[in-house]
């Protein structure tokens, strides 16, 4: 088990209301060795976001519950750790980079303060040397250490999320969860930051967990891709399977509602329909009422992930041939 | 050619505490009847400011401008309310611009009121199912209120709306930008649709250039308030006589393994629009900035064919 610097088993969350229950993640697992980019991939409501905050233990509970499952973390179950061994965890060996700069820093605290904070709560080092840190680590990001003492607010979207990102990384975290870290930015904005975030993660050697709805961002920063659907892994395996080797239908059909900028096409192939509502998904397979390719069986059964090659796995009775 | 719109020289400046802002700089453009005008650029580059000035929702400092040969420049109020019928527009975010309180078909049936294009309430009726139809809403949530629909079907409302009184042209103002790419393929193949099917004009805002590029038969790149190249859109991708355009387009990330290309990271961010100096906008960012650079603002001139840039050096990059 030590092998894997991450595994999640299994895992439930749901949101629980006195009306309903929203499930969120539905029975997901994937694996993330040392050093290595996952790029968790899916539309508004696909559960990214609520694994990452299952991963970091920051579901909001209630309304939210993590109802069965493991997060193996350097072999250690996360889920059976106290609240203060997880503030330990947070912040020190996982950190995150929210996709909002301006909610994620407090707008009353100097940046440099905000660093400093980080890196007093994870070590015991003076606060002159912590300011050298913090120092140090805006320099790496890209800001001119003059804006130490500047507020969040005289900053701008780009630059925000540079002083997000240093504090992210202020304790060498093993882990890094970037939950959308560019889609609040502009392209050349956006560029920037995730040339940020590949150099950055190179230096420090950390393992990333990469959440977006953006493939193109996929192709540039990921080492392997899982592609979600309402709280499910559809389809995992390297980038390169992925990309070249989609076997999933809705996988295909995201990448075929793309307009590209290196093709021309006269229309769009679209996906029709909306994704199920998570209080009332619908029997079988969660996709199907949308598939082209469905069959009999696929609302009647949940279909099982099969490893149709050896890392590529695909959650679709199309390769289901026992 | 049929031209629809054409503006001359538009600006737009907004007097602000610290001086200056210069918005929508000195921009002139034609559009074609049926065809779409892809206006792109990143935020604080004007575009959405130029698109509600076009709309006469903010009121132009200065040039000119023609709704079918006719200047509208500067219209009273009933020349406004002919106006407005045959321009609308659709907003980016479904969220904030329907109204919460309104149910789907007061929201739809609003301009059918205001503009009274109905005879009796038969004709309303039939009417008011036509446009659902068109835009694929069921009848089904007719009465439904904004909040319990999901984001597709309610930028669907939001389309219906604006095409409720038949209007010649739309403005839309990231129409796309808050959908899932699921529902975002959708959305752009109804918007081609309905242009085909309605004969409609569109501009079309975004800061997405892919999608920009499979909409538009033109476009137009703006920084800081100004164009700094425009062409036909096969040529644009083609070929980019302008440095920002060139950087814009190689910073997108793009959804393929293979393509290895030469990249360009600009430096630093669009710089404030207030008080700008005397030289050209994009230079403090620019890659290749010479001396001249930062004295005198290139004009947007034509490069090659129909091709125009707005760089002291385009022709290098012939």
């Amino acid at each position: 088990m030590s092998e894997h610097l991450l595994e999640i088993k299994n895992l439930i969350i749901q949101y629980r209301t006195e009306y309903e229950v929203v499930k969120a993640v539905n029975d997901l697992s994937f694996t993330l060795n040392r050093s290595e980019t996952i790029g968790l991939v899916g539309e508004t409501g696909a559960g990214k976001t609520t694994t990452a905050l299952g991963i970091m233990r920051l579901i909001p509970d209630p309304p939210g519950e993590i109802i069965s499952g493991g997060i193996f973390f350097e072999g250690e179950n996360l889920l059976l750790k106290s609240e203060r061994e997880m503030r330990k965890i947070r912040g020190g060996k996982i950190s995150m980079v929210f996709q909002d700069p301006m909610t994620s820093l407090n707008p009353v605290l100097r940046v440099g303060e905000q660093i400093i904070e980080v890196i007093r709560l994870h070590s015991k080092i003076s606060r002159v040397k912590s300011t050298e840190a913090a120092i140090k680590l805006l320099e790496l990001v890209g800001i001119p250490s003059d804006r130490f003492n500047e507020y969040p607010h005289q900053f701008s979207g780009g630059m925000k999320q540079r002083v997000v990102i240093a504090i992210a990384i202020a304790c060498n975290p093993m882990l890094l969860i970037a939950d959308e870290p560019t889609t609040a930015l502009d392209v050349t904005i956006q560029f920037q930051v995730l040339e940020l975030i590949n150099k950055l993660r190179k230096e420090i050697n950390t393992a990333m967990i990469l959440i977006t709805h953006d493939l193109g961002i996929v192709a540039e920063m990921c080492d392997k891709v899982a592609i979600m659907y309402t709280g499910e892994i559809v389809e995992y395996g390297p980038i390169r399977e992925i990309f070249h080797n989609a076997k999933h239908p809705y996988t295909i059909g995201l990448f075929n509602s793309l307009p590209d900028l290196d093709t021309d096409l006269e229309r769009l192939n679209e996906i029709s329909g909306t994704m199920p509502d998570p209080t009332n998904l619908p029997l079988g397979c969660k996709f199907q009422p949308r598939c082209l390719q469905r069959k009999s069986e696929c609302n009647v059964m949940i279909p099982k992930m099969i490893e149709i090659l050896p890392e590529h796995s695909v959650k679709c009775f199309l390769y289901d041939n026992a | 050619m049929d031209i629809l719109l054409e503006i001359k020289n538009l600006k737009k400046y907004f007097k602000t505490s610290s001086g200056l802002l210069r918005a929508v700089d000195n921009i002139s453009f034609i559009v074609e009847r049926g065809e779409t005008l892809g206006i792109v650029g990143e935020s604080g580059c004007g575009k959405s400011t130029l698109g509600r000035v076009l709309l006469h929702l903010l009121e132009s400092t200065d040039g000119k401008f023609y709704f079918e040969g006719k200047d509208i420049t500067v219209v009273n109020n009933e020349e406004l309310k002919y106006l407005r019928k045959n321009m609308q527009m659709i907003f980016q975010d479904p969220y904030s611009s329907l109204d919460p309180r309104m149910t789907v078909d007061e929201i739809i049936g609003e301009p059918l009121k205001i503009h009274k294009v109905y005879k009796n309430k038969e004709e309303y009726k039939t009417r008011l199912q036509q446009l659902m139809d068109s835009v694929g809403l069921t009848k089904r949530i007719e009465r439904s209120y904004p909040h319990e629909l999901d984001g597709g079907r309610r930028q669907r409302v939001g389309i219906c709306r604006a095409l409720a009184l038949q209007p010649k042209f739309i403005v839309c103002d990231e129409p796309v930008s808050a959908l899932d790419v699921s529902i975002q393929a959708q959305m752009l193949n109804l918007l081609q649709d309905l242009q085909r099917d309605f004969r409609l004009t569109y501009i079309f805002i975004t800061h997405n250039l892919s999608v920009v590029k499979h909409i538009s038969n033109n476009v137009c790149v703006m920084y800081l308030g100004i164009i700094v190249e425009k062409s036909n859109t096969k040529e644009l991708f083609n070929k980019q006589y302008h440095p920002y355009t060139q950087a814009l387009l190689s910073a997108v990330p793009r959804p393929k393994l293979i393509i290895k290309r030469e990249r360009i990271i600009l430096k630093g961010e669009l710089s404030s629009p207030i008080n700008l100096g005397p030289g050209c906008r994009f230079a403090p960012r620019c890659i290749y900035v010479k001396d001249i650079c930062l004295k005198e603002q290139p004009p947007l001139k034509e490069v090659t064919i129909n091709h125009y840039s707005a760089c002291h050096f385009s022709n290098d990059f012939i």
